[in-house]
């Protein structure tokens, strides 16, 4: 392999992080599952845990399947370093408690999945990180809900349920103006359709439980350093700018460079909290990943072929689907995720709440269950679940107003899918 | 020659061939990151050498420390420069004077006059590069904590002759 030529993005999924093991020269990752390893001696262990040198400890900080799983999605991002945890919502948590301290304050779209909605509202607050809600769609929304304690701001690349394509690079404009990180949660589209870093994006999250892992067996999470912000140039956060009291007081932004925001969330947060990945999940994960840009390709071709046979239902009120030619999102589709848009759209039915519960429940083929990519087509209808707990006006900004149905187009023979929904809708 | 960015493998030759280097700026600060870099350079069986007026007599993780590279009795390698980019041009200069074969500059460290120079000298320059971190990157053994290390290969890592949680360079990807 010459150096000269970047590899290309199927040659990074398959490779990236990954070189056969050296004690037995196995090709596939090994699952490394144990809890612990052993060090070479004393002064092996105390520079380990000071930080000095790399390697092995604990599976709740680090595990080596879990690493070729981190260096992945860094590669395929884009970044510098990844942390692979124990969810999505793991991913987010420790995020924001390694930037914010009580008090301070966030912006956050409201064009979220509902499971950020309810942690932004309920669990972070009670951490005292106040979050400001803005349009996804209007970075001018966001400047205007700038305050001296805003410390951060996110979106979602493609907004989860209705498929709204955020403007990323506006929002990252008014990030940079601001002086904080980006951060952005890229799950629906996956490094394959879309990479946050190119716009702007400081950290990026996924849920690796959805489109990556792709196969609805392993929930996950990931955080990717950009390596793009200059955590030590205001001063405002200090775990990676000041000295680290946990770690005799070394500087972690001086002492890992464009790494430090990745190892900071590693050696402090997941240390303390503990949301560890279990390390056959990671394995599977990694699995999944080696066929994305197949996977993803197909659910969004798949999708777009089921958005178009929805659009003309007689019992179809509309489609929220940013590959229909006539979206508000079409253009910004093309521009942002030209090889497709995602494969999670919303409909809304004529008839309204009990339609969409009749719907979920006729269907055959779709499963109906909270998640979303998945090989394997879903069907939900987040009025009455993903988005039960968010109050009337949430539900309708969030896009999940009371007629609306969510699929995930899997890769089933998209006319096995168009038959299951038009059995389906027969009766809605 | 591009200085806004190396192949791996122009800094893997300079690493895996070269054994003594010359710290200028060498801190006996165990919390700053040339004696995080010193440490494992040690580790990793390069020979250090601490260079720093202010520490002149002293030793620093075992090693006696030089007022200058000029004071240094044995044949120096690299130039490993952890001053400021201004500071990088006459201590560059210093380096052609004793004969070393590279001049690298640490993170954030970039003097382009001085680069020049050294080119022209014959010597190798790297600069805004940490080379414990470029160590790492190359054997495998940043890729433990999650860090892109931006190569990729089928080959089987080589073990350190310490033990398993130890990678050396490899001459080749």
């Amino acid at each position: 392999m010459t150096e000269e030529r970047a590899p290309g993005f199927n040659t990074l999924a398959i490779h990236a992080g990954a070189q056969p093991d050296p004690a037995t020269g196995a090709r596939a990752t090994p699952i490394y599952q144990t809890t612990s390893f052993v060090f070479d001696n004393v002064e092996h262990a105390a520079a380990l845990f000071n930080l000095e040198t790399f390697g092995n400890i604990y599976t709740r900080i680090m595990n080596p399947t879990q690493a070729v799983l981190e260096e992945r999605m860094a590669a395929l991002e884009g970044g510098t370093a990844g942390l692979a945890v124990a969810s999505g919502h793991a991913a987010q948590a420790l995020v924001f408690h390694t930037l914010l301290s009580p008090g301070d304050e966030f912006i956050a779209a409201r064009q979220l999945y509902g499971g950020s909605i309810n942690q932004f509202t309920h669990s972070f607050k009670k951490c005292g990180w106040e979050v400001e809600w803005a349009d996804t769609t209007d970075p001018d929304s966001f400047r205007a809900a700038l305050t001296p304690k805003t410390k951060a701001i996110f979106v979602e690349s493609i907004a989860n349920p209705g498929g709204i394509i955020t403007d990323l690079e506006g929002i990252a404009a008014v990030a940079k103006e601001a002086g904080v990180p980006l951060i952005v949660d890229n799950t629906l589209a996956t490094p394959y359709l879309m990479r946050p870093i190119e716009y702007g994006a400081d950290i990026v999250v996924h849920s690796l439980t959805k489109f990556l892992g792709g196969h609805g067996n392993s929930i996950g999470g990931a955080i990717v350093d950009c390596g793009t912000f200059d955590w030590l140039k205001s001063g405002r956060y200090p775990t990676l700018s000041a000295p680290c009291a946990s770690y005799h007081g070394i500087t972690l932004a001086e002492t890992f460079g464009n790494f430090a925001f990745a190892i900071a969330a590693r050696v402090l947060a997941l240390r303390d909290f503990g949301p560890a990945l279990s390390p056959f999940n990671a394995f599977l994960i990694l699995t999944g990943i080696e066929t994305l840009p197949l996977r993803m390709q197909r659910h969004c071709d798949n999708a777009l072929a089921v958005a178009t046979w929805l659009s003309g239902h007689d019992r179809v009120a509309w489609v929220n689907y940013a590959g229909l030619p006539g979206n508000a999102f079409h253009e910004a589709a093309k521009r942002y995720s030209p090889k497709g848009a995602g494969a999670v759209f919303t409909f809304g039915l004529k008839g309204g709440y009990e339609a969409g519960v009749a719907l979920v429940s006729n269907v055959k083929l779709f499963s109906h269950l909270a998640n979303i990519g998945d090989t394997r087509s879903l069907i939900i209808h987040p009025a009455s679940t993903t988005h039960r707990q968010l109050t009337d006006e949430q539900r309708s900004r969030a896009g999940a107003g009371p007629e609306v149905v969510r699929l995930s187009v899997g890769l089933e023979n998209v006319e096995d899918l168009i038959a299951d929904l038009d059995q389906g809708l027969s009766t809605a | 020659m591009n200085h806004d960015a190396y192949s791996d493998a122009y800094i893997r030759d300079i690493l895996a061939t070269n054994r003594t280097i010359a710290m200028v700026g060498a801190s006996p600060n165990p919390l700053r990151p040339s004696y995080f870099a010193m440490k494992y350079l040690k580790q990793k069986g390069f020979r250090l050498i601490p260079v720093n007026p202010g520490q002149e007599g002293n030793t620093i993780l075992g090693e006696r420390v030089y007022a200058s590279l000029a004071a240094i009795e044995e044949k120096v390698d690299i130039v490993d420069i952890f001053r400021n980019s201004e500071a990088a041009l006459g201590i560059t200069q210093e380096a052609i004077a004793i004969g070393a074969r590279v001049v690298w500059m640490q993170l954030g460290v970039r003097n382009d006059e001085a680069a020049r120079l050294a080119e022209e000298a014959d010597l190798k320059v790297v600069m805004n590069r940490c080379p414990k971190i470029e160590y790492g990157r190359l054997s495998g053994e940043l890729s433990w904590a999650g860090v892109n290390s931006r190569t990729l290969s089928s080959k089987r890592p080589l073990l350190g002759p310490e033990g398993v949680q130890h990678r050396v360079i490899a001459t080749k990807a």
